[in-house]
């Protein structure tokens, strides 16, 4: 359910990291508890994201969630589909459906960050 | 009842209320009155009004027919007293006609989207400046001097604690029309939204393109703002503004001492998720019918709390409902019509008094009175059953000779001579009816 | 199963657009006495429209019929009971919308002549200080358009006051069972909200309240009886420790139905509050809306009312404008005057004691209400509830159901939906609020319809969960309408 080379926070979102950059998106785990997504709000290209700041926001029908940068660095990239086609969120939250791409800028934040196996552990025992 | 609820008397249910925050006396109010002692009561506080006069008043609330099948539909229980849509599968008749105004709204305005109402123009104005305050990530705004003085009163309550400066350009002298010139001085990149009003106080038409122009250039977006709604049915629609904010009391809604009203905001497409207030949108139901239910709820403070779009939950949706049956019954060729006789009407009266503004004017304009102060002259006015125009001294004193006439389809030709006469008498008369 | 109300008498009417006809008209205007216009020569061409493209085109038998056919597809107070909580559905008496229409009120200008005005002033004093006598405050202002508008008003109040005194502070303190307004209001007014938990009980945690309040706090928005339909025990200690702080007490006045003649907020520490017009004076809600949510103080606020103030001077009422440090307008013109003649017809008609018996009565039935369903829902907070009383759906649960479920059968037993959802502090709210208006007969049929679905929750939960059945409409697809919103008709 959730892959081995993501790292997780406890707000639900997931990030994996390559070299420099990373892509984050929001766990299976998210999307299961807003249900349909309706909406999707992302930053621009060339935002600067801290950790732990909101970067947008996912919308359900009835609610509305921040979504938690889990590391700090810029917006290089976001996912134009989502604006067509936001159900994709519920689809494939870990893949097709990821929210934006950053530059790292303190790529040491990883560390602060569960591994899946914890991550598994949190949603388990949260249910 | 008091069986079930385990009480000997209904009073038992208070008991648990602490004694120090009980009321350990009757109300100070006269006890309750029949039904015609009520209208009675009410039928002599009309007659402390003015009954049976001609008003040229307008300023924002304007004297229309109403024609009989706006009460013979709102008076129906079914939309009378029925609550907020929030329950879909039972509200599809206020849903179907909210859907319908939205529509209207946007015909008339030539924007993309509407919403459904406002408390009315003057607080859809702050809203609408909230919204371009959203879109642009800029915190300025200024606003013309001759859009509503109240409407600026009330957008400047608002701004105050938003961090939201709000600087005033002025008018032309001469024509009554925004001074573009004075606009480009005052714009600069912090500049969310420049707000004309068109028709404007003045009764001007004004010139919302060219200061859409100004606005753009400078990265802000034009908000224009309407009080006499019926102008629509003949002037150009407004589509080179970014939000429209206006006021539809002209559409059967009567005039009622200043409230309630209904406001309405519309704006292009881009700016759709920014709206305040509650949206009806189309969808399916399961069996695949058409319904309508309200959408984009998470802008709304039921959802978003604290960082919704607006406060905003009860608006007027009664009160647009009268519009909605308004603009049904006059209809596209009507409701044209209509403001072609209205501004017949104006200009008549107009062309017979001296006119302080050269532009345009739709069906209110500023007089010039001379030989006599304009309380004067109305003091005259009032004694041949005749409401004179608003004097503008109070906020205007450069303008403090002049009136703001407004004549509607409402306004006898007789009435209007009778004005005609005392104005160009250019001396305080006794005015012979 | 109870049959009862069943609307939709209609099934199909299309939208005014799809029924419209080039040349077809419902308007007669009357003949021109002046000279006609050329609106080109007069205005300019390039400011004349050409048409109102798309705009409907109808006949006067359409158009009653469209609009008549629409209406049956709305469930209204005068079908059945709204148990809807913090709603107040109560009967809109139909003289009020009689007195409304009187000539002399209905066509009134605003800026008419304040000689040729009193009557209006008149109605508008007497709802000030009938409001007053009430709430047990000493001004009241008529300006704000609705709740929210007086919450707004209520909170920029507040800041004045604080201003003045040098600091306006920071924050305001929200129930986390507040209505949504409340924090959306603190925002505007500048304020940054922050959330206090409720106590075990569903009630003001005072103790959570001494530690909270500090030199920035502005103010505690309360609503009293609070969103679970309880009084809030601790009120005075409540204003005690905000006002040793320098700190106010705001009430939402929501809950009005529970008090008036009962309790009066004044008297219990509250500083500023707004009343809903629409909610405990019987104004209708006409699908949305308009109210009017007048705003009462205590009387160190009034130099900061909004503008102008009615005052009397010898025989007459006048405007004062001259408040030098009023908050300022917060609508053009004086308020909802229109709402302001319905509620005090409704005054009039109850008199003192018929206020306080409603209030009696409308506590009676939630109670009656409490006691009978309490055997087959769940019960979160087991205070003794006033003019509302709130359930959850956990044992319903059990059975795959949630409160929402539940609200869409009662519509097949011709009922609207009770309150869902709200307040958050109880998950799977269910609120009821019956109102003074339901007789004994309406009730029991409410209550037998709630135990019902208790019962069909348990045998037949599909039933429940794919209601409402007996509608013209079943379950909109919601998620679609917010996915590609569709908010006008467009021609194909």
């Amino acid at each position: 359910m959730y892959p081995d080379n993501f790292r997780y926070t406890k707000e639900h979102e997931w990030v994996m990291v390559a070299g420099d950059s990373a892509t984050i998106g929001i766990t299976h785990h998210a999307q299961e508890e807003l249900g349909d997504i309706v909406y999707v709000d992302l930053p621009k290209v060339g935002a600067q994201l801290a950790q732990g700041k909101s970067l947008g926001s996912v919308e359900s029908v009835k609610a509305v969630s921040d979504v938690y940068s889990p590391l700090s660095g810029e917006v290089i990239e976001i996912n134009g589909a989502l604006a067509d086609k936001p159900e994709s969120l519920n689809q494939d939250p870990h893949g097709a459906a990821w929210l934006v791409k950053v530059k790292l800028s303190n790529p040491g934040e990883i560390e602060s960050l569960m591994t899946a196996s914890d991550y598994a552990a949190y949603v388990g025992a949260e249910k | 009842m008091l069986d079930a609820c385990g009480v000997a008397s209904a009073e038992e249910l208070f008991a648990h209320l602490p004694e120090a925050a009980r009321l350990n006396r009757p109300l100070a109010l006269d006890p309750g009155i029949s039904e015609y002692e009520i209208v009675d009561y009410f039928k002599k506080r009309a007659a402390h009004n003015a009954n049976g006069y001609t008003s040229f008043l307008g300023a924002g609330v304007y004297h229309h027919y109403r024609p009989v099948l706006v009460d013979a539909v709102v008076s129906r229980g079914e939309f009378l007293t029925s609550y907020t849509p929030y329950q879909a599968e039972i509200a599809q008749g206020t849903l179907t006609t909210i859907f319908e105004f939205q529509t209207m709204m946007c015909q008339l305005t030539g924007m993309d989207v509407a919403n459904a109402s406002m408390y009315d123009g003057s607080t859809a104005l702050p809203e609408a400046a909230m919204m371009a305050v959203r879109a642009t990530g800029k915190g300025r705004v200024l606003v013309a001097r001759n859009v509503h003085p109240e409407y600026r009163e009330v957008l400047r309550t608002y701004a105050r604690h938003q961090g939201m400066p709000v600087v005033e350009f002025g008018y032309v002298a001469e024509t009554g029309a925004v001074d573009l010139e004075d606009l480009e001085r005052h714009i600069d990149p912090l500049t969310a939204a420049v707000i004309v009003q068109s028709p404007n106080f003045f009764g001007v038409i004004d010139q919302v393109k060219a200061a859409a122009e100004v606005a753009h250039k400078h990265g802000a977006l034009l908000i224009m703002v309407f009080t006499e709604a019926v102008s629509l049915g003949i002037l150009e629609p407004p589509a080179d503004a970014d939000i429209v904010a206006g006021e539809l009391q002209s559409f059967a809604i009567s005039p009622c001492y200043g409230g309630p009203f209904a406001g309405v905001i519309a704006t292009k497409e881009k700016f759709m998720r920014q709206l305040p207030g509650r949206l009806v949108g189309q969808t399916v139901d399961s069996r695949g019918n058409r319904a309508f239910c309200l959408t984009l709820s998470t802008r709304e403070q039921h959802i978003r709390r604290e960082k919704a779009t607006s406060n905003i939950c009860t608006n007027q949706a009664l009160i647009a409902l009268m519009a909605t049956v308004f603009m049904t019954v006059y209809g596209k060729q009507g409701l044209r019509e209509l403001a072609l006789q209205n501004l017949a009407k104006a200009n008549y009266l107009a062309d017979k008094s001296q006119r302080r503004f050269t532009a345009p004017c739709f069906n209110e304009f500023v007089a010039r009175v001379e030989g006599q102060s304009p309380d004067e002259l109305n003091k005259a006015l009032l004694k041949t059953r005749i409401i004179g125009g608003l004097p503008l001294a109070k906020h205007y004193p450069e303008l403090s000779d002049c009136v703001l006439l407004c004549s509607t389809e409402m306004t006898p030709r007789e009435s209007m001579d009778l004005v005609a006469t005392a104005l160009a008498s250019k001396k305080p008369v006794e005015v012979q009816a | 199963m109870i049959n009862k109300v069943r609307p939709h008498i209609s099934q199909n009417e299309a939208l005014l657009f799809e029924r419209s006809s080039p040349g077809k008209r419902a308007y007669q205007l009357p003949r021109l006495d002046v000279p006609e216009v050329d609106a080109g020569a007069l205005l300019g061409a390039a400011n004349v429209r050409s048409g109102i493209e798309g705009f409907p085109e109808v006949s006067e038998v359409e158009a009653i019929r469209h609009f008549t056919r629409l209406s049956t597809w709305n469930y209204a107070i005068d079908y059945g009971m709204y148990p809807l909580g913090s709603c107040t559905m109560k009967y809109n008496p139909r003289i009020n919308e009689l007195v409304a229409r009187i000539d002399g009120l209905a066509w009134a200008h605003p800026y008419q002549p304040e000689a040729l005005s009193q009557g209006c002033m008149e109605v508008m004093a007497r709802v000030e200080s009938a409001l007053a006598e009430i709430t047990g405050m000493d001004a009241v202002t008529l300006q704000p358009a609705a709740g929210a508008h007086g919450e707004l008003t209520g909170i920029l109040l507040i800041r004045a006051l604080l201003e003045r005194r040098g600091n306006p502070r920071k924050k305001i303190l929200i129930p986390d069972s507040a209505h949504g307004t409340n924090p959306a209001t603190a925002a505007i007014a500048g304020y940054a909200v922050e959330n206090i938990k409720s106590g075990e009980n569903g009630a003001l945690d005072v103790n959570a309240l001494e530690q909270l309040v500090t030199e920035d706090v502005a103010a505690l928005m309360v609503t009293n009886p609070n969103t679970l339909g309880v009084f809030e025990h601790n009120i005075i200690q409540a204003s005690e420790i905000l006002h040793r702080k320098g700190a106010l007490l705001y009430m939402d006045g929501a809950n009005m139905n529970a008090l008036v003649g009962i309790a009066r907020p004044g008297d219990f520490g509250v500083d500023v509050m707004h009343l809903n017009l629409h909610k405990t004076f019987s104004t209708p809600h006409g699908g949305g809306g308009p109210g009017a949510g007048p705003v009462a103080v205590k009387k160190q606020f009034e130099p900061f009312l909004p503008i102008p103030r009615i005052r009397r001077a010898a025989k007459k009422l006048i405007y004062d404008y001259k408040l030098k440090y009023s908050i300022g307008r917060v609508r053009a013109f004086y308020g909802n005057f229109g709402v302001l003649v319905r509620a005090l017809a409704y005054i009039l008609a109850h008199g003192g004691p018929g206020l306080r018996n409603a209030t009696v009565d409308a506590v009676l039935n939630a109670v009656y209400i409490r006691k009978k369903l309490e055997p087959y829902y769940d019960l979160p907070y087991p205070s003794p509830n006033m003019h509302e009383v709130v359930f959850s759906d956990k044992r319903q649960e059990a059975h795959g159901l949630h409160t929402g479920d539940l609200a869409k059968r009662l519509i097949d037993y011709g009922f609207h939906p009770y309150t869902v959802s709200f307040p958050l502090i109880v998950h799977g709210a269910l609120m009821i609020e019956p109102t003074e208006t339901e007789g004994k007969l309406e009730i029991d049929q409410f209550v037998e319809a709630m135990i019902s679905i208790a019962h069909e929750a348990e045998t037949d939960p599909q039933t429940v969960k794919t209601a409402p059945h007996g509608t013209r409409t079943s379950r909109v697809d919601e998620v679609s309408a917010a996915r590609k919103p569709v908010l006008r008709w467009k021609p194909i």
